[in-house]
């Protein structure tokens, strides 16, 4: 069992949770994630590990409401706990070991994104971040980026920041010269369209994928991804890789095998009294 | 307790095999319960009384546990079921587990005397299994009964990484020595294969539990969502324990490498089992999905393969099909699986390999491309080697494809302990007793054989908890 310590909504559909996880908080490292289930009948999320504090113990997850399982994640309040909480999973982060590194969020991605730009930062790499979302209430973690070097802001509406989208700012710096890499990490979209924006300037560009998972631990090949001209597990190998060599397609594509069950669980769930016949 | 009459020979070899009651095949092929209903008393002392009690008894040799066969079945029979429970527990840790999931026609029912022609009438074996299976859920359902005594603790502490049956047995024997124990498992829950693999309908997983909850009694501890490799590495564990025995098993799944694997709709068997098994997908009120494909084709013929098939059947699909590149021989799982599978409509194309998944428009799967093949000249294995007919070429319809051609090594844990040695499958290393490179460190089961049993994995888990005991107690 693992208490949430703490619980803060970050924007309207995006929540913080400071959770008891001792191992994990002392041994995890940027761009890693855990896996968590709330109990019976629950299904297994992966969950990036957005910050940690080894001296008390716990890890930052930040969570945004989709599906039926994060909704229900995200209605526990501090005092209640989760049931299983696995990990660290995944490799961590390649860090840059010098230089100049644009780190791009995209809506909750931006707390993928975060320790990314905090462990680059602490290494004594310039970081510019370049992060958004539809309007001024969806920016997350802009306080914290701004720990780490300059951070751009974007808004569709032009609320916060500048009005546009990230990859227009990030275009800019690109044009601008003097860029090492780029750490993106967002909807598949706008990984996508970094990656493609980074391409022709030869810039590596890394991106986080978020495909199917249930074990975490490359058991069961569900995870699998197109890389260049191979298959290969975001779970083990990943979650992060090369953007320049990602199959987006066939990301987009897989993500969406499960898309009939979800609106059914979604729907089912906000209809409360509603019993399947044979529930138990 | 009531007293059999003693039999004689002749009155023994009158008995005929007892049939195992099973559900019927059209009401189960819809139904997760188990297809086996299990032996009355009645049936078993019957069935236990064909036992010739030989002077050299072959099944114990057959066995890869040396289970006392004859000395259980005898009790069986004399109707003391205390007795028989405490003398297979003795020998076999998870007799509820083998006495449903042993390939007991090639162990030790294979070289039962009462298997052999006699007088030109065909033989069948003692139902050893059947009979195992039995004793075992009568000590489940006894357990104040069959409590082993409680030992002294020698304050040695040992970790177990893996809890399946390789890593259960061993936690088991480690504990009746009086040793401190903690088992580390990746997953929410133990089990291993037997708790994610092997479905409801073959060993109900209320049934695991309450084995794992009996090492649990004994004292046993396990520290569940704790990936070695990840979480602690192996010289971590070595050095806060006094010894470790590695048991994680060869979870990686392998796949065909034609085009077309990446479709949706094509599952490894390892993701499709889990999801309906560890995360029991099937049920209405699980969050966990699962395609229900109507029109399935599995590719293998091991006993994950049957498990898939039979699976897919019961998750509604109309025509569930295993594609197999060798014959019916040649099928390497369970006989009475594929003759359940049978019974329950699967279709099987045997000669008939794969050599792409067809996809629509949209990315589903819509069929899988085969070839016929014919057989060869014997391979490495000395079976007869599949090999293609040119022009033969013909598509199975289906929506969904399960791959069931085995599994590897999971490197997270070696990959992690360099003074580990492994070859070059990347399976550890260890002799007859579990020792592997590292002095303390014992490994055992799929890791250490590739995929094989359950029955193997608890003889390595068995072996080298003495092992382990006997460096705990060391040379002085
Ligand atoms: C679907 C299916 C059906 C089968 N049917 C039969 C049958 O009928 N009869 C038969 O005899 N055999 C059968 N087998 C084979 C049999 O299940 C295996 O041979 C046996 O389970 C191996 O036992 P094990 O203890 O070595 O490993 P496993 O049962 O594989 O257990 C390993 C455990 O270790 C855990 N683990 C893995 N890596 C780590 C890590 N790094 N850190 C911590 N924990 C870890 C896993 O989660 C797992 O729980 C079947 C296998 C499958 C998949
Ligand atoms: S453990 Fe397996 S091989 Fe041994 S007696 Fe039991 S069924 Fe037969
Ligand atoms: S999540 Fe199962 S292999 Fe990656």
């Amino acid at each position: 069992m693992h208490a949430i310590r703490s619980k803060t909504l970050l924007s309207p559909n995006v929540t913080r949770f400071v959770v008891e996880a001792p191992r994990i908080a002392e041994i995890r490292k940027p761009g890693q994630f855990v896996i968590v289930r709330l109990g019976p009948g629950a299904e297994r999320i992966p969950l990036t590990i957005a910050d940690a504090d080894p001296a008390a113990g716990t890890i930052t997850l930040v969570i945004q409401a989709v599906g039926k399982s994060t909704h229900d994640l995200v209605d526990l309040d501090p005092g209640d706990a989760i049931r299983d909480i696995a990990g660290p999973l995944g490799r961590p982060t390649e860090l840059l070991p010098a230089g100049h590194a644009v780190c791009v969020g995209g809506g909750v991605g931006t707390a993928v994104v975060f320790p990314i730009a905090q462990a680059l930062a602490a290494a004594g790499v310039r970081v510019t971040s370049v992060i958004g979302g539809r309007s001024k209430e969806w920016v997350i973690f802009a306080d914290e980026l701004r720990g780490t070097g300059d951070v751009v802001v974007c808004t569709d509406d032009g609320s916060a920041g500048r009005k546009g989208f990230v990859t227009q700012a990030l275009a800019e710096l690109c044009e601008g010269g003097g860029i090492d890499e780029v750490y993106a990490v967002g909807p598949v979209p706008m990984m996508r369209a970094c990656a493609e924006l980074t391409r022709p300037y030869g810039i590596k560009t890394t991106v986080s994928l978020n495909s199917i998972m249930v074990d975490g631990t490359g058991m069961c090949g569900g995870c699998r991804v197109g890389i260049g001209d191979t298959s290969q597990y975001a779970c083990v190998d990943g979650p992060e890789f090369d953007g320049h060599a990602v199959d987006f397609d066939l990301l987009i594509d897989r993500l969406t095998t499960y898309r009939e069950f979800e609106q059914d669980a979604l729907a089912r769930r906000s209809q409360p009294g509603q019993c399947l016949e044979g529930d138990r | 307790m009531a007293q059999q009459p003693h039999l004689t020979t002749k009155q023994r070899m009158a008995i005929d095999r007892q049939p195992m009651p099973a559900q019927a095949a059209e009401l189960r092929s819809i139904n997760f319960e188990e297809v086996n209903l299990g032996f009355t008393e009645q049936l078993a002392i019957l069935e236990a009384q064909r036992c010739l009690q030989c002077k050299k008894p072959k099944c114990v040799a057959g066995c890869p546990v040396s289970v006392d066969i004859p000395k259980f079945i005898n009790l069986v029979a004399a109707g003391d079921l205390r007795g028989a429970a405490q003398s297979l527990l003795h020998d076999n840790a998870l007799p509820c587990v083998t006495g449903r999931v042993c390939p007991q026609e090639i162990q030790c029912e294979q070289v039962c005397l009462r298997g052999r022609p006699m007088r030109g009438e065909p033989g069948t074996p003692v139902a050893i299994g059947h009979l195992e299976r039995f004793v075992a859920d009568w000590a489940a359902a006894h357990p104040d009964l069959v409590a082993p005594p409680k030992p002294e603790p020698t304050g040695r502490r040992v970790a177990i990484i893996g809890s399946g049956p390789g890593g259960l047995t061993a936690a088991g024997e480690l504990a009746r020595l009086g040793h401190d124990v903690t088992v580390f498992e990746a997953f929410h829950a133990s089990g291993g294969v037997l708790l994610y693999g092997i479905p409801e309908f073959r060993l109900p997983k209320d049934i695991v539990q309450q084995e794992v909850d009996r090492l649990v009694r004994q004292g046993v501890t396990i520290e569940h969502n704790t990936i070695v490799g990840r979480t602690y590495t192996l010289p971590e564990l070595r050095e806060r324990f006094d010894a470790v025995f590695v048991a994680v098993g060869a979870g990686l799944p392998v796949f065909m490498n034609v085009p077309g694997e990446n479709l949706k709709g094509v599952y490894a068997a390892n993701e499709y089992l889990t999801r309906v098994n560890l995360m029991g997908a099937h049920r209405p009120d699980a969050d966990t999905p699962v395609l229900r494909g109507r029109r399935v084709a599995v590719v293998g013929g091991g006993n994950v393969a049957m498990d898939a098939v039979r699976t897919a059947k019961r998750l509604g699909a109309d025509e569930a099909t295993i594609v197999y590149r060798r014959s019916r021989t040649e099928l390497p799982a369970r006989a009475e699986e594929v003759h359940h599978a049978e019974e329950e409509g699967v279709q099987f194309q045997f000669l008939t390999a794969p050599v792409e998944v067809v996809g629509d428009d949209h990315g589903w799967v819509a069929g899988l491309a085969c070839v016929r093949m014919e057989l060869g000249e014997p391979d490495d294995s000395g079976r007869r080697r599949p090999v293609a007919i040119p022009g033969s070429e013909f598509v199975v319809p289906a929506d969904m494809v399960v791959v069931a051609i085995g599994t590897r090594a999971n490197p997270l844990l070696t990959q992690t302990s360099p003074d580990l040695t492994i070859n070059r499958w990347g399976y550890i290393e260890a002799d007859a007793d579990g020792r592997t490179s590292i002095p303390g460190v014992f490994a055992g089961g799929d890791i250490v054989r590739g995929a094989a049993t359950v029955i193997l994995a608890m003889g390595d888990g068995k072996r080298a908890a003495t092992a382990i005991d006997a460096y705990l107690r060391g040379p002085g």
